[in-house]
């Protein structure tokens, strides 16, 4: 199970920052997501991965940390809304200069621009 | 009541933060500005009262719900995080006047937004708990990037997408960093990571090691230290200025945030992972400095300059961070505090000047001359002299002092020349901006325009910060006492350490 998350992580990861390497606001937005994913789920595993481990209600004498899932429930919250500020910030910015390009100007266009 | 003093700072901007989005505060722009600049007054006096009262009892620790420390967060109102505390009031205060002038109209929600700002940067100061202080990070952070949007045209846009993204990717490291921290140590509370970090043996050192200099990365984002400080000169040279004066304290959260960690965790205290930052902090900072000093030098306009400013103030304050002794983070504060407000003014300063250039604003050419000549001229060698740090005025004071806690020290050797030739770069090109914004004239017939005289709040304002400068030094003296005792205070760990895991109620 430990390999399966751990690549599991690893993989978001990457394509995450694959995406956010990119120069279009959308793949950007995408990678920025996926690596929010990742990171949420890593937060879970550091609380070790169990199975069939009690909450913490009653007297279990084994239950699962609570700590990371109130964690990740914190960083899904904010993640949530940053990511609709960028998405809607980006469409403000496809509207401000004209096209997608993070850095606000196409290679190409940048003479029809003057 | 007297005991839940320390957590007013931070619900005091939030409640506000409401209040002025309701009607009758959200409909009239007049009663909103009274409300706004009413609220605070009051923040500011209750920030210095708190800061009264932990100065002269012990730190403050507040727990939130009455869980205690390890267990639920606390806030650690102690003097080092106090003053800041204050310093950001104050810092809010002024620019919330300074915009009812006329800034506050350029876009909506500007007084919200300045109060949650508020209530993030407070809360990051006063947090002992390592995933709060994320939490506020967040809070801060998406205050500032509809305040960076505020009033703004296309380049603000592209500055804030960038400005956006960069610290987006900064929250997932944070995060990654907390993850790493908590699967190892076991627990988040600062106090409580401080005393279980040295007890680690085996892999989870190195693990806790990977977890720290990661965080390095986040506040080195935050702080704009040297590989990732490319954001900040184009964001707040985009920055509404008022808007960017309040930027001026968002830096010195993340110097704020290095100085708590690695003093504190990753301290003295911490066996095999003591000082672990400091040779990267050491390295970066002095880059920083350079780079700084640099882009001072080629700055096309005012704003921008001032940019490149804040840049060599935080690579100062990162440099005494990495030296790490009592003597050099008293000196560092009242740096931090100097160079915020100075920043600040500047900032200002460059709104009013640029406003009354008419077309060229701050660029650094010929243009027309200022409508008020003596009074911006005046304020503008007060506040060079300042940041330059030339005598009698307080860059004099901290940078003699900084100076002074590095001769002993053998980085000194490495500091000084760096330190002193920016000095002079920045001399230069201060005086060279200077010259350009008040003498140099290109036409005959560009002489001043009466009638766009500065708004006399606005005025008012700046001056209110400009006057911080030589009551610094008038003061230098019991200022320089409680800078000590609140450096000694940080560096006494295992006292703060007793006091939040015992006294948190």
């Amino acid at each position: 199970m430990e390999v399966l998350y751990a690549s599991c992580v690893g993989v978001l990861v990457a394509c995450g920052i694959y995406l956010i390497l990119r120069a279009r606001t959308f793949p950007v937005v995408l990678g920025l997501t996926m690596l929010s994913y990742a990171v949420n789920l890593f937060l879970f595993s550091s609380g070790r991965l169990t199975i069939n481990k009690a909450a913490v209600l009653g007297s279990a004498s084994e239950y699962a940390d609570p700590l990371p899932q109130a964690l990740v429930l914190t960083a899904i919250v904010i993640g949530f809304a940053m990511t609709a500020f960028v998405v809607i910030l980006s469409i403000r910015g496809r509207a401000d200069l004209g096209n997608d390009h993070v850095d606000g100007h196409l290679v190409k266009s940048s003479k029809e621009r003057k | 009541m007297i005991q839940h003093l320390a957590s007013l700072p931070i619900l005091i901007p939030m409640l506000t933060g409401i209040i002025l989005l309701m009607p009758p505060c959200g409909k009239n722009l007049h009663i909103r500005r009274v409300m706004s600049v009413l609220m605070s007054i009051i923040t500011l006096a209750v920030s210095a009262f708190l800061l009264l009262h932990v100065n002269s009892t012990a730190p403050m620790v507040y727990a939130i719900g009455d869980w205690s420390a390890p267990f639920g967060i606390v806030l650690v109102a102690d003097r080092l995080a106090t003053l800041l505390v204050v310093l950001t009031s104050l810092l809010g205060a002024v620019v919330v006047l300074y915009s009812c002038a006329g800034d506050d109209k350029k876009g909506s929600f500007f007084h919200p937004l300045v109060h949650f700002l508020i209530l993030g940067v407070n809360g990051a100061f006063l947090t002992g708990d390592v995933f709060n202080l994320f939490v506020f990070f967040e809070v801060l952070l998406i205050a500032s990037y509809s305040l960076l949007m505020h009033g703004g045209d296309k380049h603000s846009t592209r500055a804030a997408l960038q400005y956006v993204i960069l610290n987006l990717i900064g929250s997932s490291v944070f995060l990654i960093a907390l993850g790493v921290l908590y699967g190892v140590v076991g627990t988040l509370n600062i106090a409580d990571l401080a005393q279980k970090v040295p007890q680690l043996t085996g892999d989870d050192v190195y693990l806790a090691k990977i977890g720290g200099l990661l965080l390095i990365v986040v506040f080195a984002l935050k702080g704009a230290l040297l590989p990732l400080h490319l954001w900040l000169p184009n964001t707040y040279a985009s920055a509404t200025p008022v808007v960017a004066a309040l930027f001026a304290i968002m830096t010195k959260v993340g110097v704020y945030a290095m100085l708590r960690v690695y003093t504190v965790i990753f301290g003295d205290n911490a066996g095999e992972l003591a000082h672990m930052a400091q040779p990267w902090l050491w390295g970066l900072a002095l880059a920083t400095i350079i780079l700084g000093s640099i882009g001072v030098l080629a700055s096309q306009d005012f704003r921008k300059l001032i940019a490149n400013l804040v840049i060599v103030s935080v690579g100062t304050l990162v440099a005494l961070v990495a030296i790490q002794n009592v003597a050099a983070t008293a000196a560092l504060l009242y740096y931090l505090v100097h160079s915020t407000i100075v920043c600040a003014v500047l900032f200002l300063l460059a709104d009013l000047i640029a406003h009354q250039r008419g077309k060229v604003a701050d660029r650094l050419v010929a243009g027309r001359a200022v409508a008020q000549p003596f009074l911006l001229g005046i304020s503008f060698v007060i506040a060079a002299l300042t940041v330059v740090g030339m005598p009698p005025l307080s860059g004099f004071v901290g940078k003699i002092w900084i100076l002074k806690s590095t001769l002993d020290s053998e980085k000194g050797m490495v500091f000084w020349p760096i330190y002193l030739l920016s000095s002079l770069a920045l001399l230069v090109a201060i005086s060279r901006a200077g010259t350009s914004l008040f003498w140099d004239r290109k036409f005959k017939e560009s002489e001043a325009v009466e009638g766009i005289k500065a708004h006399p709040l606005k005025v008012t304002a700046m001056l209110l910060l400009l006057v911080c400068s030589p009551l610094m030094v008038i003061f230098a003296g019991p200022i320089s006492d409680f800078m000590l005792a609140t450096s000694e205070q940080l560096f006494d760990i295992n006292t703060s350490i007793n006091n939040v895991l015992q006294g948190g109620r």
